[in-house]
Formats: structure tokens, C-alpha cells, sequence
């Protein structure tokens, strides 16, 4: 088997594992009431860990997407007290701006030679002072147009509802999936994640992919910003602290190697749906404080990360007794 | 194809020229290379075989001269250029991506698309039908970093035809190879030949370009010297084409004086590392050369790493004059005055954006702890004196090591080592990747230091450096010491026969 595989595999072990767990304990679990809310509440972080996959495939990393969630959520908010623009157009001003934001990242990052670390950081600091510069105060949103994307939803067998908000998710993981297996650029994403000069000596334009790359992750973070928005019904500077690191655990996971060039697009939606289930678990039980999701989270992350250690060591252990 | 017409000129450079600040890189150098041919390019560091190869790769724009390609004058000005004209390249290592697959690697770039979307069963269909011509029967769908270095490297090449079809460039190929990979490899290439395409090799070994090519040039100092079949050319006089002086009878062949047994030094019993390397015996006298010979991977390396340490025996006691050693890190075996130089010099060896300076004073100053350091002006005279001793050739000694050539890389890794005056000398493949002339000197160099009674382990692929060097040379076979062979019985073919013989033994 390739190696390669193996991590997604383990990903989707560990899910089920974990969802059986949690069945044989609350039988509810397996209802489609409890899979339709963990698709809902987790789709904002579904969605931005899709850019954040394609990011760190090509080697590189996005701290800034947490902050751009919250500007987003702002800046909606702000924009439908002050003017009387629709949302929808709202919403495309919103993709506009935070994904010629991550365009710029990528540039400077290429232009510069800096590491991905110190400009996104730039870039999170940035964004973060821009929404508290809109409002410092939380920002209701009251308009009808918002109630009509909440109480979008299929009602599935057994009552749950699937969202609009869970099928945004779900849509974008597959174009994701497309993004980064079927089409040049996606090779081109690896091949970055493999090595720069390589890379460029295979015919990669490194610029343009890099740009893309952060361009893509800055409109997945705007996508995400809308999406929180509508789950919470205002805008707040002070939301999704820390996001940026909840979706590279996601990513992580999900069995995507950290150091880029190795990973799936499906294992990072089931790293996401694993986070989910372990708050859900949570949640159940009742009992338990939350500062376990973390603790369990921290485990895997460090189970994931041994796991990608070992196969390294695997492969090379194997090449070095001449087993092609 | 054209092989039907004999010496089709494929490509022609005419007073090829091209000048760096203060130096004229290449100046006025011809350059024809015939459909069909393997053609070497050949010279030390710095005669300009790279910056020709980089003017024809599209990294570098000429000056001055010109180049045609089937009788068109072309000027490419990136790689990707001139793989659409028809000149293909394939370097040391940096060829592919080893976390992409096989059929990604081959195809990258024009992936066979169905709506706009890659084909994966197109993919696969096609990059089988490209190996076929290869002879090699691959899982297109594995990663290609699970297929050994000969086999990338073939894929290489497999994938720098597909793209260019005309010219193939192969930088230094084989330098990461074992032998029978390297035969692998080359009866790829003369394959190659028969399909008319024209091929340039460079390479460090000579006993390569013997084998492999049809014809040679030379370049020296970025001028063109000569180019000649290579079946009228015997070693010595390419040497001296690639020196510009005569080397007498070759300094690489000569044997050292028989010097008969030195009193025993250092000697080590059953010491051995599991999965690296069997327990063996080994003693090595004062002053005395041991060279260790041995395909790659055979666990030459490995021993070197459980002498100095770096990766600790797991069974057998080190002795020294009787008393026993402890060896568990780098810095027991330093401080029991053992020096290693390891085979990877760039990411083992030199810092390389410290200056010369600073690399050699390295391990002087890790001894002494970093709460004492060495007085700069101490540091200074260290380092001028090695500069000096060595004749490492820089602008001064506070440049970036980075920027000084392999040769002179090499000897500053050296110098480290001297300048902690150790008694015990382990130096991996202390030649690799560096030009004749500095290869001349440090073999001088080697005898140098056991006429003052340093005792060395030398380390290396070529066969004729430890029989230059070595009083005493042991062959290694599938991790295990499995000959030793003294004084007169060193010989390329002896070191060869056992090396050979006990592969025979071994299939049994």
C-alpha cells in the first residue's frame, strides 16, 4: 500500500472508532438530528479548513484566517446597519475584499522570500485591528434576509435538518477535493508542498500558485465569516479567536502533513467532523468540562503527528533494504 | 530518425562567451555535439562546464557567440524554454518530486485532461506506455520517493526525453549511485544514443566517461581546450588536458611506501549497531591509513557513525592502549581526540552562511565550551593559518563558506578538524564532488598527516584514492567487514575481486 494513503485511513479509523464510542454511550448519536447539527455548527470550520489544506499542501501556512472570519462577521454586520445594500451584495463585497486580501499575503510572500508564518501573522494582526476599528461593540443583525438562511433546510428522515449552511459545507469540501486533485494547479499545490525549486524546475509558476493559494484560503475565510455570521446573527471583533489554529488541527488531523506536499482533501472534512464529535461527545455527557475537547484534540494531534514521523521512517527503512 | 546520416550536427556552439563581475566565465568556447552521441563535457571546478550548461538550460543569457540547434540559432531564456526547443536536463538529485506519484512526475505539467479535469486512467495509460520504452514495469500510482535513487533517476530522464526529444543534459547523474546502478542507468542512456538523441555528460568520474562516451572537451578557466574520441584518450593525458600540466604518472596510482605494522593505537572489538552495521574487529595503529571500501549502502557510513559515536554501538568496547573508551556521542569521541568529516558535506559538514572563519574554528570552540571563547584575534590566526597550510582558495577568511567551491569547502571541513589536532581522522568520501586538482591535493594532504602520526579511516567509492592512500584497506559487503587487504595486496582489482567475490558467496 502507498504510505501516503495510510494517515487518511487512520483519519477515518479514528472518526468511526470515536463515533462507535460515542454510540454505544448515547445511541442518539447515530440519529441524523446530531449528524445535521454537527454538519451546521461545524461548517464554518469545514469551509475555511478547505483553504487551509490547500495552503499547507503547498508548504505554507494562513494565520490570518481567524481574524478575516471576524472581520467579516463585522463588516457585514456594519454594512447592513449603515446602508441599505442587499446582503447578497453584501456577501460578494465581502469575497472580494478578503480574497484580494490573501492574494496580497501571497504575493508578499513570494515577492519577499518571507516565510508564510511572519506575513500571515502580519496579516492577522491586520485584520483583526480592521473589524475593532468597524465596531468594538458586538453587531446585531436583524435583517429578514438572515432568518431565511437560518431556517433554510431539508428536513432528512428521523427530523434532522439538513442545512443550507451543512450542504455550503459539504459543496465546498467537493469543489475543494476537484480544486486539489483533478486540476494542474492542484498539482502544481503539491508540487510546491514538495519542493520550491524542484517545483520551478518541473514548470510550476511559483508565483501565480502562491498568490492563488492564499487567494483561495482568503476567499474560504471570507466564505466562513458569512457563514458564522448567519449561525450567530451579528458581527463581533472579537470572534473566532484562535480559528486559524482550530482548522490547521482540522487540517492535521485530517492527515495532511504539516510540512506541505502529502495529504487529502476528504481526510481534512473528517478531521473537522472528528473535532465536531468529540464537542458533541461533550456535550452529551454533560458531566465533562469543556477544556476536554482541547486535551483530546491535543492527543490526536500528537498521535497524528507521530503517526507521519513513523511512516517517514517506514519508507526510508524500506528503500534502504531495496524493497521497491 | 537522423542516426542514419553519419555526425549530424545537432548543436553547435561558436565562441560561446559570458562574464561575471570580475571574471570571464566562459571566453569563446566551441562546443558540437552530434546526433547520436554521448558526448562528455569535462574540467575541474570553475573551467565553466556549469555556465555552459546554464546557457544552454536558459538559467544564464550569453554575451556573446552564438548557438544553434538544428541549424536555428536559439537563445532560450528559461529551462522551460529550452525544454520546448529540445534541450532536456537532468541533474545530480533535484530532478522530481518524490511525494508526487510516478505518473505525476512523468506527466506534470500536460496531464491528459477529460472536461477540463485530469484523467487519472489517461494519466496511468500514458506514463506506463512512456516506461515501457524504459524497459521498467512500474505502480505508476506510488509515490516515487518509494523507488530507489537509479529508478528516479531513469524516470528522470524518461521524463526530460518526453519533453524535449533532441538534446539531453545529464549534470553529474550517477553521483548518488551504486554500480550496478549506475549500469542501469548508463545502458538507459546508450539506449538513448541509438535513438539518435545527442546526450552531454559531466561527471566527476573519469572511469565513467571512459565507459560511457563517444567522444570528450575539455574546458579549463572558461576556454575551450580540446575535444577528442574518447578511445584515443588514456587517463594521464586528460588529466593533463584538464590541469593544463602533466601530472607525473598520476598521483592517484601511486602507492604510498610499504611501511610496514605501526604499534597498535586504538582497537575495537565486536563493536557493531543493530540494523547498521555487524559487530567487527578493528584495530588501527599509529599513523596508520584505513581505508574502508564497499558498495553504497554496504555500512560504510554506519561504521564511520559508530566509531565517532554520532549514531552509538550497540555491542563491542572501544579500547584505547588497553583502556576501554566510551564512544555514546560525538563529544565522548572528541574528547578522546577522534575528528570526523562527514560524506555530506553541505548539510553534514559546513555552516554554510558562516564564514570560513567561523567553520573552522567550530569544533575548537564547542571543546572549550561556549562560556570561554576563543580571542578573535586567535580565532584569526587559526584560521589564516589553515587558510594558508591548505591552500584553500578564498578573497579572505571571513567569506561565507557557501560561496567557496566543493574543493575548498572540503578543506575548510579539514581544517576544523586539524585545528583540534586529534590522533584519529575519520574522513567519509573525502573527495566527492570535487575537481582533479584539489582530489591531488588532498591525497597530499592525507599523507601529510600520517607522516606526523595521525592515524585516518578513509572513506571512499574510488577505488584508486585508497589505494593511493591506505596501508590497510577493509572491503564491506551487505553491512558486514568481510576482507582485509595489506601492503602489496591492495589493488583497484584486488579491492574489486573481494568485493565481487563475496557477492557470489552471499547469493548462495
Amino acid at each position: 500500500m502507498n504510505t501516503r494513503t495510510l494517515p487518511l485511513f487512520v483519519t477515518i479509523g479514528i472518526f468511526l472508532l470515536g463515533w462507535v464510542i460515542c454510540w454505544l454511550q448515547f445511541p442518539n448519536m447515530l440519529s441524523t438530528r446530531v449528524i445535521g447539527n454537527l454538519l451546521t455548527d461545524n461548517a464554518w470550520l469545514g469551509i475555511v479548513a478547505v483553504g487551509m489544506t490547500l495552503v499547507i499542501l503547498s508548504g505554507g501556512i494562513d494565520l490570518s484566517v481567524g481574524s478575516v472570519i471576524a472581520f467579516s462577521g463585522v463588516f457585514i454586520a456594519v454594512m447592513l446597519r449603515d446602508t441599505t445594500l442587499h446582503p447578497l451584495v453584501i456577501f460578494a463585497m465581502v469575497l472580494v475584499l478578503t480574497t484580494a486580501y490573501g492574494a496580497a499575503m501571497g504575493w508578499l510572500i513570494d515577492v519577499l522570500a518571507m516565510p508564510a508564518f511572519i506575513v500571515t501573522l502580519a496579516g492577522m494582526f491586520l485584520a483583526r485591528g480592521g473589524a475593532y476599528l468597524l465596531s468594538i461593540e458586538s453587531v446585531p443583525i436583524t435583517h429578514e434576509f438572515f432568518k431565511t438562511l437560518q431556517g433554510a433546510y431539508w428536513l432528512m428522515p428521523g427530523k434532522g435538518r439538513l442545512t443550507l449552511i451543512g450542504v455550503l459545507m459539504l459543496v465546498t469540501v467537493l469543489a475543494g477535493m476537484i480544486i486539489a486533485h483533478k486540476t494542474r494547479f492542484g498539482a502544481s499545490v503539491y508540487a510546491l508542498g514538495g519542493g520550491e525549486a524542484t517545483a520551478r524546475l518541473m514548470g510550476v509558476r511559483q508565483r501565480r500558485t502562491t498568490v492563488v493559494v492564499y487567494a483561495f484560503s482568503g476567499l474560504m475565510a471570507g466564505l466562513a465569516g458569512i457563514v458564522f455570521a448567519v449561525n450567530n446573527g451579528s458581527g463581533y471583533s472579537l470572534a473566532a479567536v484562535g480559528a486559524e489554529l482550530s482548522a490547521i488541527a482540522a487540517v492535521v488531523i485530517g492527515g495532511t502533513l504539516l510540512t506541505g506536499g502529502a495529504g487529502y482533501m476528504f481526510g481534512t472534512l473528517i478531521g473537522v467532523l472528528t473535532m465536531g464529535l468529540i464537542q458533541t461527545y461533550i456535550t452529551f455527557d454533560g458531566q465533562l468540562l469543556s477544556w476536554w475537547i482541547r486535551i483530546v484534540i491535543g492527543l490526536l494531534l500528537l498521535v497524528f503527528i507521530l503517526l507521519q514521523k513513523g511512516l517517514v521512517k517506514i519508507s526510508q527503512a524500506r528503500l534502504a533494504r531495496g524493497e521497491a | 530518425m537522423k542516426s542514419g546520416v553519419l555526425f549530424v550536427t545537432l548543436l553547435s556552439i561558436r565562441s560561446l562567451t559570458k562574464t561575471f563581475p570580475g571574471t570571464k566565465a566562459l571566453d569563446g568556447v566551441n562546443f558540437d555535439l552530434r546526433a547520436g552521441e554521448v558526448h562528455a563535457l569535462l574540467g575541474e571546478n570553475g573551467a565553466g562546464k556549469s555556465t555552459l550548461i546554464k546557457c544552454l538550460t536558459g538559467a544564464y543569457s550569453r554575451d556573446g557567440g552564438s548557438v544553434t540547434l538544428d541549424g536555428a540559432e536559439i537563445a532560450p531564456r528559461s529551462t522551460i524554454e529550452a525544454q520546448e526547443l529540445g534541450i532536456g536536463t537532468v541533474y545530480q538529485e533535484v530532478n522530481l518530486l518524490p511525494n508526487l506519484t510516478v505518473a505525476q512526475n512523468l506527466m506534470f505539467g500536460r496531464e491528459p485532461r477529460r472536461f477540463g479535469l485530469i484523467s487519472s486512467r489517461g494519466m496511468r495509460a500514458a506514463s506506463r506506455a512512456i516506461l515501457q520504452q524504459y524497459g521498467l514495469d512500474l505502480n505508476v500510482d506510488r509515490d516515487l520517493g518509494s523507488y530507489p535513487v537509479a529508478i528516479r533517476q531513469i524516470i528522470a530522464i524518461a521524463r526530460a526525453v518526453e519533453l524535449s526529444g533532441k538534446v539531453l543534459i545529464l549534470d553529474e547523474p550517477t553521483a548518488s549511485l551504486d554500480a550496478a546502478e549506475v549500469r542501469m542507468v548508463f545502458d538507459v542512456v546508450r539506449g538513448l544514443r541509438e535513438r539518435g538523441l545527442g546526450i552531454i555528460f559531466v561527471s566527476h568520474f573519469l572511469d565513467q566517461v571512459f565507459d560511457l562516451t563517444d567522444r570528450i572537451t575539455v574546458l579549463r578557466n572558461g576556454r575551450y581546450i580540446t575535444t577528442e574520441d574518447t578511445a584515443s584518450l588514456n587517463r594521464v593525458k586528460l588529466i593533463g588536458h584538464m590541469l593544463g600540466r602533466e601530472l607525473e604518472d598520476e598521483v592517484l596510482h601511486s602507492r604510498p611506501k610499504d611501511r610496514g605494522p605501526r604499534p597498535d593505537m586504538l582497537k575495537f572489538r565486536g563493536f557493531g549497531r543493530r540494523t547498521a552495521v555487524e559487530p567487527f574487529d578493528l584495530t588501527v595503529g599509529e599513523g596508520e591509513v584505513v581505508g574502508l571500501a564497499g558498495l553504497l549502502g554496504s555500512g560504510r557510513t554506519e561504521t564511520a557513525e559508530a566509531l565517532f559515536g554520532l549514531k552509538p554501538a550497540t555491542s563491542g568496547e572501544a579500547l584505547d592502549a588497553g583502556r576501554r573508551l566510551s564512544l555514546r556521542s560525538p563529544r565522548e569521541a572528541i574528547a578522546a581526540g577522534f575528528g570526523f568529516a562527514p560524506e555530506d558535506r553541505k548539510t553534514d559538514g559546513i555552516v554554510a552562511d558562516l564564514s570560513i572563519r567561523e567553520n573552522i574554528i567550530l569544533a575548537l570552540q564547542a571543546r572549550r565550551g561556549w562560556a570561554r571563547p576563543i580571542a578573535r584575534a586567535e580565532q584569526n590566526r587559526i584560521a589564516d593559518d589553515y587558510i594558508k597550510r591548505l591552500d584553500i582558495r578564498t578573497t579572505g577568511r571571513e567569506k561565507p563558506i557557501g560561496e567557496l567551491s566543493g574543493g575548498n569547502q572540503q578543506k575548510a571541513v579539514l581544517a576544523r578538524w586539524l585545528a583540534m589536532n586529534p590522533r584519529f581522522l575519520i574522513l567519509d568520501e573525502p573527495t566527492r564532488g570535487i575537481d582533479v586538482g584539489a582530489h591531488a591535493e588532498i591525497v597530499h594532504l592525507i599523507h601529510e598527516l600520517v607522516a606526523k602520526g595521525m592515524s585516518l579511516l578513509v572513506i571512499s567509492s574510488e577505488l584508486d584514492e585508497l589505494v593511493a592512500v591506505a596501508d590497510r584497506v577493509i572491503v564491506l559487503r551487505d553491512r558486514r567487514h568481510i576482507a582485509a587487504l595489506e601492503g602489496d595486496q591492495i589493488s583497484g582489482e584486488a579491492i574489486m575481486r573481494a568485493i565481487a567475490g563475496d557477492a557470489k558467496e552471499g547469493a548462495v
